[in-house]
């Protein structure tokens, strides 16, 4: 059988992880992914789609609630079993530390599925790299502003240049042992509290 | 002052008001005090806390008191050997229904007084006349299938005459969402801790008809669940978190520091619930709906009636309700994994230091203490009881076989 004849469904309430995880199992070959974002009557779908295996992520608060109904709901005709090998340790704890487990119907071999959680590792993976990149981008642009804005505050009560400014800013950071930003917005808030109201 | 902290221990918990005594130990400085830099971790699931010990994320957790059996039973995936030194506290839980289930109760018999007995022979009136106009069964959630929760709703509705397997159907459904489903129709009714049922009362969209309290005076509910192989690898550590979360219990006890608490789960990394809400869980004045409020007697104990001892007989107990209900046999390797799951002499060494009232005994008759009663060793007073089921039954673990035997479906 091909990788193509597995029947996979997805359950992640994050749509844009969702599509990344959908588009690598389907660039990997599968053809039959399902994606639901929303457990709301989710036996009577798992009973229509009768998936072979279901990639779920960890943030989801009804995992009780599905683990449960994988092994009781008259729905699920054939039983749902957590994908777990315990000789494969490093397999369960990239999982988790990924932040995704997935569960299989009796029977399928293990070799077939162990390329599906692999892959659903590692896009989950990229996911948070790229959230993580992206709140560093977004802090670092708030941090510019701060220290721009210190900047200013500096040139004008103190009588320096934009580079002196910042010299001093960094200097007292180096001081203290703080981050500039953090000199920056105790600064920005001191002055606001101290000084004529900014900026109306 | 700043002694550097001998130990660090990670704990996992979920956003319940039980796991009050855990995050205190964490926020008020017990654990500190020990020399322990406890790391307190918000779970969104029970299935992420029992994943997550297995595979050493967690060192200890709040887990529901049947958790641990169910993991060193083998009765959950990823499951790994969990024992319990120390018990979080003692009742907590309601059973709330809704406002259309109650009008059927009330017409049935029922009066707002939470008196098991009554709401139950009126639910199971209600229940009987449904079936017979071909109407479909109620629909109750629970928390989890290795819960208090589920235990003492099925007991309760059997006692009464409704067989929890074929009269209703119980789903599953995590606490937070308990309101919204009820408000929605999706269930009917649910056995869940504290806020989730006075949120349901404040809204409008439900009515407490009974309480664990009242179902099961002094019983078992959440517990602290620390894998073996840590626990055995560090003792010493164990220890002086058992001693960090008796302080913390003592305090969370104390009314005086009632608004603090609420103020610290208030906050949003905790249970990030309102402080007034809180309040029924702290006082035991519950609002039952409808107008009514009702004091309970022992409502939630996070401290007193030897609140924390981890009494192998509620293990046991425990045991029998999973046999019961068809989760596993009945056999004598079952039972000796059940019978050293929960580890009284844990607690009782770490405690001992502290010259704090011990229990004597490792287990208990429950249901045998008709009123209040001073028992204890170690020259200090400690008070147990009165601790009864609402049916009278007697629950004697030394005669497990017999208590097995005589329980019925119904």
């Amino acid at each position: 059988m091909s990788a193509g004849s597995l029947t996979i469904l997805v359950i992640d309430e994050n749509r844009i992880r969702a599509s990344i995880i959908e588009a690598g199992l389907r660039d990997a070959g599968h053809r039959h992914v399902t994606v639901i974002h929303d457990v709301a009557g989710i036996a009577r779908r798992i009973a229509e789609i009768k998936p072979d295996v279901i990639v779920i992520d960890l943030e989801n608060p009804n995992r009780d609630m599905l683990e449960n109904m994988f092994q009781l709901s008259r729905a699920v005709k054939r039983p749902i079993a957590m994908f777990v090998d315990r000789s494969d340790q490093a397999s369960i704890e990239a999982a988790v530390d990924a932040g995704v487990s997935a569960y299989v119907v009796d029977g399928l071999k293990k070799e077939r599925i162990k390329p599906i959680l692999d892959m659903a590792i590692s896009r989950f993976n990229a996911f948070s790299r790229m959230a993580r990149e992206l709140e560093e981008a977004r802090s670092e642009l708030e941090n510019r502003k701060v220290i721009d804005r210190a900047k200013g505050i500096l040139m004008k009560s103190r009588g320096l240049s934009e580079e002196a400014a910042y010299a001093l800013l960094r200097k007292t950071a180096m001081n203290q042992n703080r981050k500039i930003a953090d000199i920056a917005q105790s600064l920005v808030t001191a002055a606001g509290l101290l000084g004529p109201l900014e900026g109306g | 002052m700043s002694m550097a902290a001998s130990h660090e221990i990670t704990a996992g918990f979920m956003p319940l008001f039980d796991s009050v005594v855990l995050v205190a130990a964490g926020e008020v400085g017990f654990a500190a005090r020990e020399g322990i830099e406890l790391k307190l971790h918000r779970e969104t699931s029970w299935a992420n806390i029992r994943d997550r010990i297995a595979i050493g994320h967690f060192d200890v957790a709040h887990m529901l008191g049947p958790m641990p059996l169910a993991c060193s039973l083998g009765l959950t995936p990823l499951a790994s050997e969990t024992i319990v030194p120390f018990s979080l506290g003692l009742g907590g839980n309601c059973i709330t229904v809704s406002n259309a289930v109650w009008d059927g109760m009330a017409a049935h018999g029922a009066a707002p007084d939470l008196d098991p007995s009554r709401a139950g022979a009126a639910l199971g009136a209600l229940i009987r006349e449904r079936a017979a106009a071909g109407r479909e069964p109620l629909r109750f959630a629970v928390v989890h299938p290795h819960s208090g929760h589920n235990y003492e709703l099925r007991y309760w509705l059997a006692a009464c005459g409704v067989d929890p397997d074929r009269d209703i159907e119980i789903v599953i459904v995590p606490p937070p969402f308990m309101t919204d489903a009820l408000a929605t129709g999706r269930i009917d009714g649910y056995c869940v801790g504290e806020p989730w049922n006075s949120a349901a009362v404040a809204a409008g969209t439900g009515r407490i008809v009974t309480v664990k309290a009242l179902l099961w005076r002094n019983s078992p509910e959440k517990v602290i669940g620390a894998r073996r192989a840590w626990a055995e690898e560090n003792p010493n550590a164990l220890a002086a978190l058992l001693r960090a979360l008796h302080h913390s219990a003592r305090w969370c006890q104390d009314p005086a520091n009632r608004s603090e608490l609420a103020a610290l789960m208030a906050r949003p990394a905790f249970l990030g619930q309102p402080q007034a809400i809180q309040m029924p869980a702290l006082t035991g004045r519950l609002q039952l709906g409808g107008g009514v409020e009702r004091s309970v007697e022992d409502f939630f104990l996070p401290f007193d009636k030897a609140a924390n001892f981890p009494w192998k007989s509620h293990a046991l107990w425990f045991y029998t309700q999973m046999v019961r209900w068809g989760q596993l046999p009945h056999t004598p390797a079952n039972l000796a994994v059940a019978r050293d799951c929960y580890r009284p002499d844990l607690y009782r060494s770490a405690l001992k230091p502290l010259g704090v009232a011990l229990p004597g005994a490792n287990a208990k008759v429950e249901g045998a203490l008709k009123t209040a009663t001073p028992v204890g060793s170690a020259g200090a007073s400690l008070v147990l009881g009165p601790d009864g089921f609402f049916d009278g039954q007697i629950f004697d673990p030394d005669r497990i076989d017999a208590y097995i035997a005589g329980q019925k479906h119904v």
